[in-house]
Parts: C-alpha cells; structure tokens; sequence
C-alpha cells in the first residue's frame, strides 16, 4: 500500500526543514480538519471498544449492576472447561472451513466458465452476482422456505429423484449444512467477481506461448491460469475467511443458533450472551477470541503473501 | 504483475471494462461441438444454482395461500395474484420503514462517502508529520468486524441516550476506512499536470478538491457511494441490538419480526415482505451494476 519510495520522499519531506513554515502548519491543520472526524469516530467506536471487551472479558457483569465484579480469568476458565464452548469453536471452524472451501473452488469454475466468449454471459455473470446484493435477513427468510421439508424447492427437486427432503432447519446434523449452503450462495458472487479481474489482468501472450509449444487447455489452465490467478486466491481466502467468522444475519434468521446450537458460532454465542443472556464478561470472552482469531489469521496471511506470492 | 489486477490505475478507466467481450483464454480458439454444448449447460446450471431461489421467492408471492400450501409444490403460479402484497404491507408498519430505511441509508453512505472524499484527500496531496503512520491506523480499523464492536458500542450509545434513535443507528458506522483507500489509490493516479494549473490558478486545497478531484475521481466515488449504499440498506446485526420498538426499525429489521410473528402462517405474506426489503436494492444494482462491480474489483488491488 505504501511504497518504500513515498515512505523515503514523506520522510525526508518532514526532516528538511527543521521548523514547519507557517504554509506547512495551515496544511497539517487542514490534514487534521478533513481526517481528524473520521480517525476519531474509529478511536471511538472501533479501537476503544477493543480495549473495553478485554476489560470486560475479567469481570462478571450482567449490563445492569452499578458494580462489575473482577473475577480475573474465571471467564475464561470457565468457557474453556465447558463442552458447550467447544462445540460452538468446532461449530465455527465447520462452518469456515465449508464456506471457503466451497466458495474458492466453485467459485473458481464459474469464473473460468464466465470467462470464455459465450453468449448471454453478461447476463450470467449479473445473476451470479445479485445475491451478494441482497439482505441477509430476506434471503435467509427465502430459504427457510425453500427448506420447507413439504412446501420447498429443495423438496420439489428432491422428489424428481425419488428422494424426501430431510427436515433441514430442525435437524441438529442437516441444519449447518443448511446454513452453509445459504452463506455460499450468497457470497460466491463476490468471489467470481475478483477471480474475473484476476482472469483479465493474465497476459495473453503467456497462453499463446502455450499454445505455440503444443500445450492443450489442461496446461494452459496448469502452467498460466493457475499460477497467474494465486494472488487472487490467497486474497479470496483471506476475505473469506472473514467474511465467514462474521456471518451473523442468516444464522439468526434461519435456526437462531439452533437446534440446540448446532449453528451457534462464536458470533452467534457474543451475540447471545451479550444481548439476550446479559453476561458482560463471556461475551467479552468471545470478542476477545473472534478479534484475536482474525487478527492472526490476517498477520499470517500478509507474511505468507509477502513470501510467497508476490513474486509468483 | 500484481499491478496489472489494479483496475483504479488509469485516470480515466475504461467502465466497460466488465462488459467487454475477450478472447476465449484457456479453452482455445477452435472449440468443439461438445465443448459448446457443455459451456452452455454450464451456464444453465450457474442461472439455476443462483437464480432459482430467488425465483422461489417471486412465484412464492404471486401464489394463493392454498396453492402455496399444496403439496407437492407448483413452479408456476396456477392463479396468480397480487393479494399477498397489500396484506404483507398491512401487517407490519412498512411505510415507517422505508422511511427509517432511507433515513439511515441516506446519512449513513453521505457520512461515509464525505468522509472517504476528504480523507482520501489529505493522505494523497497534503503534507503531515507521521501522515504514514495515520494512514496505517485508520487501516488497521479494516481488521476489526462490527461484531467484536457491538457490546462496548451498546454501553457508549447507552450511556449518549442515543438508544432507539437515527444517530445511534449511524455514527457508529459514519467512519470510512476502505472507501478512503479506495479513492486515496484513484487520486494519485490523476494527472499532475490539472492539479498544479489549478494551483497557478490560486485554487486552494478546497477549491481543487471540489472543483478538479472530485469531479475528475466521479466513477471512483460513485462506486464506492453505491457498495456504501447497499451496505446500509441491508445492515442488520446493529440497528436489531440498537432498536427496541417498532417505529424505529429498518426494513430488515422489520422483516426479521413480520418472519416471527408470521411465520408459516402465511408464506405468501412474508415472501411479498421480503420483496419490499430487496427490491430497492435490485433495482439500483439492475441499473448501476457496472459501477458496483468495478467498486468491488478495485478492492482486490494488490495481489
């Protein structure tokens, strides 16, 4: 994002005159005036709540008492030891690992299919990419119908083959698939959108070399597609990732966690123990967690990128 | 090469670029029948895959609550009709909700869209001690989700009495940090050359900023003011925690209820609902797709 050159340029830049010159000082306050408002709502409401979770992750507080109560780790403790917590981390890492897996390979195929010069593509490509526009409460309301084990599409389709719908939403082992399927459908749009400009920024004559050496459409997509597109995919696994720690919409509209947290991840528990159990200190538990889970993945990820993809 | 997947390079960027027919890449330039053939159902298969549910949604809403209640189902409404859409209208306050829908939508984007347009600015063309270093903190905000947010948000917003009301919905989200990215990449690409004939004019920081940038970064800034657009409309996690009667809530908030207290009663009801709630949205993307798309490509900037 910023280059060593502009870093060398601001650098000396700021070190060559020792003192600021009354036209230097009106710009920094202009600099101030047009960034301050928005660095400080992200102080605000971004970084101070960071903070506050990690204090609220000691304490036993249940969002009315005057008093919060500093149990130190017992939070922690606590969630650890319980068999629950460890079906809703089990249940959180499912749901990611489906969603990406399934989001990056299909996601991949559309987009070499949305590719090539067919016709009424564009129309295609529009339709694949409209769910991603859609509100996650109405979408996630659309498919408890279509998951209606007797009234629902999925059932009607089912039956062409002889087979009954299972009853999705109320069964504890069908119920994440379920959700799965929604999360996927709805964010793959996005994925084929970025493998797409991925596709176009491939220099052509990288395939025509091919070509030329007699290689078949499985060494083109082998030795140039494939190669060509891997920063795409590592961005696409990054954001995917996250986008799949976050999803929240669909899960309370579709099972609201359920059956029996068999849905519940670890933004559905925050949620759940902050606004509807009113336990303080294990929602801040589970912000700590999610903030703390994201922020690594995003430092391995940049170095891994660093290392290994830019000079693909 | 990571620099060529960067779409906000040019200063005036091709738009059609999604639209644009290209050379077939990696299937060749003599396909076979069967290859064809196998494209095209490919294509099927993807219009099916994404398009049915929400055609299951609009069949959903034109059927009679007997036909929607027959088993096996119908794919085509037998008796179509509109009665659904009057009834869902009546059933919960959705007039109020548009209203409160394109309230908050309304300041929640012109927030971020200023915020972006100015920001972006002063990290582009203005001078500041440890400006990198600014920039990298308002960065590092793209790193943490509304989610981890949402309960120390609640106590602040409680403890301002912004409980149930339009700035409690908006200012926690009024800040901006991917759109000032976003247009921060677009201004540097513009050409120098305009910038200092509007300085040798005595234009002030102001004045170019108004009257040369923003005019010249358009198709960047509407982009972003549309994904910012759409972002609003279908928020759902916070103004669900930062409402608490009816009068205040947004459509999918409101939709989200109509679903509870509904329910299975009625599905033709609750799909005409879900229609009101998306339908905005489907149109605005129906004309400006372009835009949103290239809005979203243009995140993927670097590899």
């Amino acid at each position: 994002m910023i280059t060593a050159k502009e870093v060398r340029l601001m650098s000396t830049g700021s070190l060559q005159s020792k003192r600021a010159s009354p036209a230097e000082r009106r710009e920094w306050l202009l600099f101030l005036l047009l960034v301050g408002p928005n660095i400080l709502l992200f102080i605000i409401f971004t970084y101070w709540p960071l903070l506050y979770n990690g204090y609220l992750s000691f304490v036993r507080w249940d969002m009315l008492a005057p008093v919060k109560i500093w149990v130190g780790l017992d939070n922690y403790r606590f969630l650890f030891g319980q068999q629950e917590f460890r079906l809703i981390l089990l249940n959180t890492l499912y749901f990611t690992i489906a969603s990406v897996l399934l989001t990056i390979v299909l996601g991949l195929l559309m987009a070499l299919l949305l590719n090539q010069s067919l016709r009424g593509r564009n129309t295609v490509r529009s339709i694949v990419f409209s769910p991603v526009m859609l509100s996650g409460a109405a979408i996630g309301i659309v498919w408890i119908y279509i998951f209606d084990p007797r009234y629902g599409l999925i059932d009607a389709l089912l039956g062409f083959v002889g087979l009954n719908s299972p009853n999705w939403l109320l069964d504890s082992a069908w119920a994440m698939p379920a959700v799965i399927i929604v999360h996927v459908w709805k964010t793959i749009g996005y994925a084929v959108v970025i493998y797409l400009a991925g596709l176009q920024a491939i220099p052509r004559e990288l395939y025509e070399a091919v070509v030329v050496d007699g290689g078949g459409a499985w060494s083109r997509f082998r030795a140039v597609t494939l190669p060509g597109l891997s920063p795409v995919v590592f961005f696409l696994i990054l954001t995917t990732v996250l986008t799949s720690f976050q999803a929240f919409d669909i899960i309370k509209v579709m099972t609201n966690g359920g059956p029996v947290n068999a849905t519940t991840t670890l933004v559905f528990y925050l949620y759940e123990e902050g606004f509807v159990a009113f336990n303080a200190g294990r929602a801040g538990v589970a912000s700590v967690l999610l903030f703390g889970l994201m922020f690594v993945f995003t430092l391995v990820q940049m170095r891994y990128e660093d290392r290994n993809v830019h000079y693909a | 090469m990571t620099s060529a997947t960067n779409t906000v390079q040019e200063p005036t960027p091709k738009r059609a670029k999604a639209n644009k027919p290209t050379t077939t890449h990696w299937v060749g330039q003599q396909q076979s029948l069967i290859g064809r053939t196998a494209a095209y159902f490919g294509l099927l298969l993807c219009v099916l895959l994404i398009g049915m549910p929400v055609y299951w949604m609009i069949s959903g809403a034109f059927k009679t609550p007997q036909e929607i209640y027959s088993i096996p189902p119908t794919w085509i409404p037998t008796q179509p009709t509109l009665a659904s859409f009057p009834k869902a209208w009546n059933s919960a306050p959705f007039g109020r909700y548009y209203v409160n829908s394109f309230i908050v939508t309304l300041f929640g984007s012109g927030f971020e869209v200023f915020f972006a347009v100015t920001s972006a600015y002063a990290f582009a063309f203005l001078r500041f001690p440890g400006k990198r270093y600014v920039f990298l903190l308002l960065l590092a905000a793209l790193m943490v989700p509304v989610q981890v947010t949402i309960l120390p948000n609640y106590l602040t917003i409680a403890r301002l009495g912004w409980i149930n009301t339009f700035q409690g919905i908006v200012i926690p989200g009024a800040s901006v940090a991917y759109g000032t990215f976003l247009l921060r990449q677009y201004y540097r690409t513009l050409p120098t050359e305009i910038m200092d004939a509007a300085r040798v004019d005595g234009a002030g920081h102001i004045r170019t900023l108004t009257s040369v940038v923003v005019p010249l970064a358009k198709p960047a800034i509407v982009s972003f003011g549309l994904l910012s657009i759409v972002a609003k409309w279908n928020e759902f996690l916070w103004p669900l925690i930062v409402t608490n009667t009816k009068e205040m809530r947004v459509l999918p908030i409101g939709i989200y209820w109509l679903m509870v207290e509904e329910g299975t009663i009625d599905w033709g009801l609750v799909m005409a609902g879900t229609i009101f709630v998306v339908l905005p949205v489907l149109i605005v993307f129906l004309y400006a797709q372009r835009y949103i798309v290239d809005g979203i490509a243009a995140g993927a900037v670097k590899g």
